[in-house]
C-alpha cells in the first residue's frame, strides 16, 4: 500500500513537471510592441530617432528585435500563429510577395492619417509604408587605396584593381551592375535583363570576376571587410559606410556611380499581431514628415515622405543617395521589376554561385 | 483423493501467488514506465514529431488541390493531349476569382514559380484580370488575358495538383522534375545543384574523417602509453578546446586564415610567400577547420580503447621474436579497431550536417547540404524542398549507418 502511495506521488510530480513543458501563451501587457529592424548601425539610428522619442511621446513601450531581412521568420510567426513582432522594417524585394501570400496586414491609409500619395513608391504597397531611401554602392578605404575606382566598369576590372572585391550574396543589384559594366546603358538595364539574354549576359559578366569575390549577407559586413583589408572594394549600404566613417574614424569613400537608390526599408505589420492598434500609431509616427526627417541626423537614409524633404539636416546631404550630384548615372532600382523576376532569378543566382 | 484435493489446492495457492507476481511486476513496469515517461515524451516532442513532420513535408503539398480546387477537380477528366475544353477553363475562371477575393493568389503563384519558373507573376496577372471576368464563354477569354493558359505544361501542373501529395520536391533535390507532359526529366544544368552538393557532403565528410584518423591515431597512442602525469596535461590540451564553442572555433579560424590574418602575415614575414595566399573561403579552410573540431571526437573513443589494450601483449609478441612494427600492426592495432570505427562513424555522421563552419569559413563552392537546407528554409522559403534536402540527407546517413553496421557489428564499438 505504502509503496502505491508513493508511487502516486511519483505520478502526480511527474505530472507536474510534463505540464510544465505545454505552451502557455505569455500575457500580453497592454501598451508595448515589438519592432524589428536590421540591427547594427541603421537599428541604432532608428532607436535614437524614432523607437525611443516614440515610446516617450506615446508611452508604448518598445522592444527591439534584430534580424537580417529575412522574411522566412515572419512567414513561419504568421503561420504558426505565433506572431511576437509587430513592426517590421521590411525590404521592398519581398513585401508584395508576402502581402499576396495573406502574410501581412493590408494597410489602412485612414487609419494611418497620412497621405498616401506623398510617399516615393507609396501605391506599389497594399501592405507596406515606405520608410527611408537607402542605395547600394560601391565603398574602397581612401587611406589604401587613394586613386579609387571611378566607374562600375572598375569593380569587375582585376587588372586595374587586383584583388578580393565584396558584393552582396543576392540577385538584386549585381545582375544591374554586371549589365552596365558590360556596356549597358542605366536608362535600359531593366529592359536588357527582362529577356533571357540579358540574363545570360549579366552572368557571364560575373563569371569573370567569381574567384575574386567575397560574398556577405548582413549589411554590416562591408565596413567590417574594408577595415580588414579583406577586399580592395566592396558593394555597401551608403548608410554604414558614412556610419564607419563618423563612428569609428575611418577614411572609406563611395563612389556614386551606377549606385542603386531606392526605397528598400518599408514598414510591415505582420498578419494577426497582438498590438495593431499600437503599431498603427508608432508607423503613423515615424513616417510622420518632421520624425522621418529626423533620422538622417543618424544615419545618412533620406525619408520616402516627401514632405520630410525640408526637416533634413545640410551636413548629411552629400553623404544622401538622392543628392542631385549623385544621380547623374544611377540605376533607380525597378522594385516591380524585382516583384516579378526576384524568384526565379535568385534561384538561378543561388545555382550559380554553388557551381 | 486427498493427493488430489491437496495438489488441487496447491495449484490455487500457486495461482494466487502467480496472480499476485504478475501484478506487482505489471505494477512495476508502470512504474518504470512513468519514470522514463518525461523523457519519451521530450523526445517525441522535440525529435520524432518534427522530424516526421520535416519528413511528411517533403511529400506533402495541397496549395494547388485547396486554393484552385475547381480547376484540379475538373482536369482529372482532361486527355493532356489537346487544350482543356470550355468547362475546365469555366472553372479556372472562378478559382481564379476565388484566389483574387481571398487574397490567396500570392501562395498559388509561389507554388507555380517552383516548378514553372517566372509563371507565377503571370498567374497574379490573370488572376486579377479575371476577377472581373463574370461570364463565358471563358476559354477564349483566359488566353487572351494570358498566353500563360495556352501552355500544356501549365495544364499539367494543375492536373498534378490534384493530388495532395507530389514527388517534385524529392525530385528536385537529386536534380530531376516533371516535363511538359508530366514525364520526368533532368533539371536544366544552369540550376542543377543537388547531387553535386551531396558527393561534396560525402567527399568533405570523408576527407575529414580520415584527416582527424590520421592526425589522432598516434596521439591517442601516445596518450595511452605516457605516464600519467603527462598524458593528463596532453589529455587537457585535447580536451580544453573540445569543450569551447564550435562558433568560437570556428570564428578562431577566420582570424587565423584570414587574407591579413596570422597565418598569412607569418608567412609573409618569412618570405616564404611574396603575397597573402587565398586561405580563408576556401575548400582547404573548410576542411582544416573541420577537422579540428572533429579530432577530439575521433580521438577519444579510440584512446579509451587502447587503455584497455594490456601493454604485456606488444611484450608478449617482442618476446617471441616479432618486429617492433609487426608486432604493433599484428597485435595491437586490430585491438584498437572497435575505437577507431565507433570515433570515424561519429565523426563522419556529425560531418554530414555541417553548415556553420563551412558557411563562414567556405567559399560559396564548398557549401554542404546544410547550407542548402538553411538556404531553402531562410532565404527562398521553399520549405517542401528543404525538407526533401533534409529527408534525403537522413536517409543517406541511416543507410550508411546500415551498411557499417553490416560491416562492423556496431554493439562492439566502445564510443567511451
Amino acid at each position: 500500500m505504502r509503496s502505491s502511495a508513493l508511487s502516486k506521488k511519483t505520478l502526480v510530480i511527474i505530472g507536474l513537471v510534463a505540464s510544465t513543458f505545454v505552451l502557455t501563451k505569455p500575457g500580453a501587457a497592454a501598451d508595448q510592441i515589438t519592432i524589428t529592424s536590421w540591427g547594427g548601425a541603421l537599428q541604432r539610428a532608428e532607436s535614437q530617432a524614432w523607437f525611443e522619442p516614440f515610446s516617450k511621446t506615446t508611452g508604448v513601450a518598445v522592444n527591439e528585435d534584430e534580424y537580417s531581412g529575412d522574411a522566412a521568420k515572419i512567414q513561419a510567426m504568421v503561420e504558426t500563429k505565433s506572431v511576437t513582432w509587430d513592426v517590421v522594417d521590411g525590404y521592398s524585394t519581398w513585401v508584395n510577395r508576402l502581402c499576396d501570400q495573406g502574410l501581412l496586414e493590408r494597410i489602412d491609409w485612414n487609419k494611418l492619417g497620412l497621405n498616401r500619395s506623398k510617399f516615393i513608391d507609396g501605391d506599389m504597397y497594399e501592405c507596406g509604408v515606405p520608410s527611408v531611401i537607402s542605395s547600394s554602392v560601391v565603398a574602397y578605404d581612401k587611406d589604401k587605396l587613394p586613386d579609387g575606382p571611378k566607374t562600375i566598369a572598375d569593380l569587375f576590372d582585376t587588372k586595374k584593381f587586383p584583388g578580393k572585391r565584396g558584393l552582396e550574396k543576392t540577385a538584386a543589384g549585381n545582375l544591374e551592375w554586371a549589365l552596365v559594366a558590360d556596356g549597358v546603358p542605366v536608362q535600359d538595364v531593366y529592359k536588357v535583363l527582362n529577356t533571357p539574354e540579358g540574363v545570360d549576359r549579366a552572368f557571364k559578366k560575373l563569371d569573370t570576376i567569381k574567384k575574386d569575390v567575397i560574398w556577405w549577407e548582413a549589411g554590416a559586413q562591408p565596413p567590417q571587410l574594408l577595415a580588414d583589408g579583406q577586399v580592395v572594394m566592396t558593394a555597401a549600404y551608403n548608410g554604414r559606410i558614412y556610419d564607419a566613417n563618423k563612428n569609428s574614424g575611418k577614411n572609406f569613400a563611395i563612389m556614386w556611380d551606377a549606385q542603386l537608390p531606392g526605397v528598400g526599408n518599408v514598414w510591415v505589420i505582420p498578419a494577426g499581431g497582438p498590438h495593431l492598434d499600437d503599431a498603427y500609431k508608432f508607423i503613423a509616427y515615424a513616417a510622420s514628415p518632421e520624425v522621418q526627417g529626423t533620422l538622417t541626423k543618424y544615419i545618412p537614409y533620406g525619408p520616402a515622405n516627401k514632405d520630410a524633404m525640408e526637416f533634413v539636416g545640410g551636413e548629411v546631404l552629400p553623404w544622401l543617395a538622392n543628392a542631385p550630384e549623385h544621380m547623374t548615372n544611377a540605376i533607380k532600382t525597378d522594385t516591380a521589376f524585382w516583384n516579378e523576376k526576384g524568384d526565379d532569378l535568385n534561384q538561378r543566382f543561388t545555382a550559380w554561385l554553388a557551381q | 483423493m486427498a493427493a488430489t484435493v491437496a495438489q488441487t489446492a496447491g495449484s490455487e495457492k500457486n495461482m494466487l501467488l502467480r496472480a499476485e507476481l504478475r501484478r506487482s511486476e505489471r505494477w512495476g513496469k508502470l512504474r518504470a514506465f512513468a519514470l522514463v515517461l518525461p523523457l519519451l515524451l521530450f523526445l517525441v516532442i522535440t525529435f520524432v514529431f518534427p522530424i516526421g513532420r520535416m519528413l511528411f513535408n517533403a511529400v506533402h503539398d495541397d496549395t494547388l488541390l485547396t486554393l484552385m480546387p475547381r480547376t484540379t477537380a475538373a482536369l482529372a477528366a482532361w486527355d493532356g493531349n489537346d487544350l482543356p475544353g470550355e468547362q475546365v477553363f469555366a472553372a479556372l475562371a472562378k478559382d481564379l476569382r476565388d484566389t483574387w477575393e481571398q487574397k490567396t493568389m500570392g501562395s498559388v503563384a509561389v507554388r507555380m514559380n517552383y516548378e514553372l519558373p517566372g509563371t507565377g507573376s503571370q498567374f497574379t496577372s490573370s488572376a486579377r484580370k479575371a476577377s472581373t471576368l463574370l461570364t463565358g464563354p471563358y476559354k477564349a477569354a483566359l488566353i487572351q488575358i494570358d498566353p500563360l493558359w495556352e501552355r500544356k505544361e501549365v495544364w499539367n501542373f494543375f492536373k498534378r495538383g490534384a493530388s495532395p501529395f507530389t514527388a517534385y520536391y524529392l525530385l528536385r533535390s537529386v536534380d530531376y522534375q516533371y516535363g511538359a507532359d508530366s514525364q520526368i526529366v533532368a533539371t536544366p544544368p544552369e540550376t542543377a545543384i543537388f547531387r553535386d552538393a551531396f558527393l561534396r557532403t560525402f567527399g568533405i565528410s570523408v576527407g575529414v574523417t580520415a584527416a582527424t584518423f590520421l592526425l589522432g591515431f598516434p596521439v591517442a597512442y601516445l596518450l595511452a602509453t605516457l605516464s600519467p602525469k603527462s598524458s593528463n596535461l596532453l589529455m587537457i590540451l585535447i580536451v580544453l578546446p573540445f569543450w569551447t564553442s564550435m562558433l568560437v572555433r570556428t570564428v578562431a579560424w577566420v582570424v587565423l586564415l584570414q587574407q591579413n590574418g596570422v597565418v598569412n602575415q607569418a608567412l609573409v614575414g618569412l618570405h616564404i610567400i611574396s603575397h597573402p595566399a587565398d586561405l580563408i573561403f576556401t575548400r582547404f579552410a573548410t576542411i582544416v577547420a573541420m577537422t579540428q573540431i572533429q579530432l577530439p571526437v575521433t580521438l577519444l573513443p579510440i584512446y579509451s580503447v587502447m587503455k584497455t589494450i594490456p601493454p604485456s601483449h606488444i611484450r608478449a609478441a617482442r618476446s617471441l621474436g616479432a618486429g617492433s612494427f609487426y608486432a604493433f600492426w599484428r597485435v595491437y592495432f586490430p585491438q584498437t579497431l572497435p575505437g577507431i570505427a565507433a570515433g570515424c562513424l561519429l565523426t563522419f555522421i556529425l560531418c554530414l550536417g555541417y553548415y556553420l563552419t563551412p558557411a563562414l569559413v567556405g567559399g560559396p563552392s564548398d557549401q554542404m547540404v546544410g547550407y542548402f537546407i538553411a538556404n531553402y528554409t531562410n532565404k527562398q522559403i521553399n520549405w517542401g524542398l528543404a525538407s526533401a534536402l533534409s529527408a534525403l540527407l537522413l536517409v543517406a546517413t541511416l543507410l550508411l549507418y546500415y551498411v557499417f553496421n553490416k560491416l562492423v557489428d556496431v554493439n562492439r564499438l566502445k564510443i567511451g
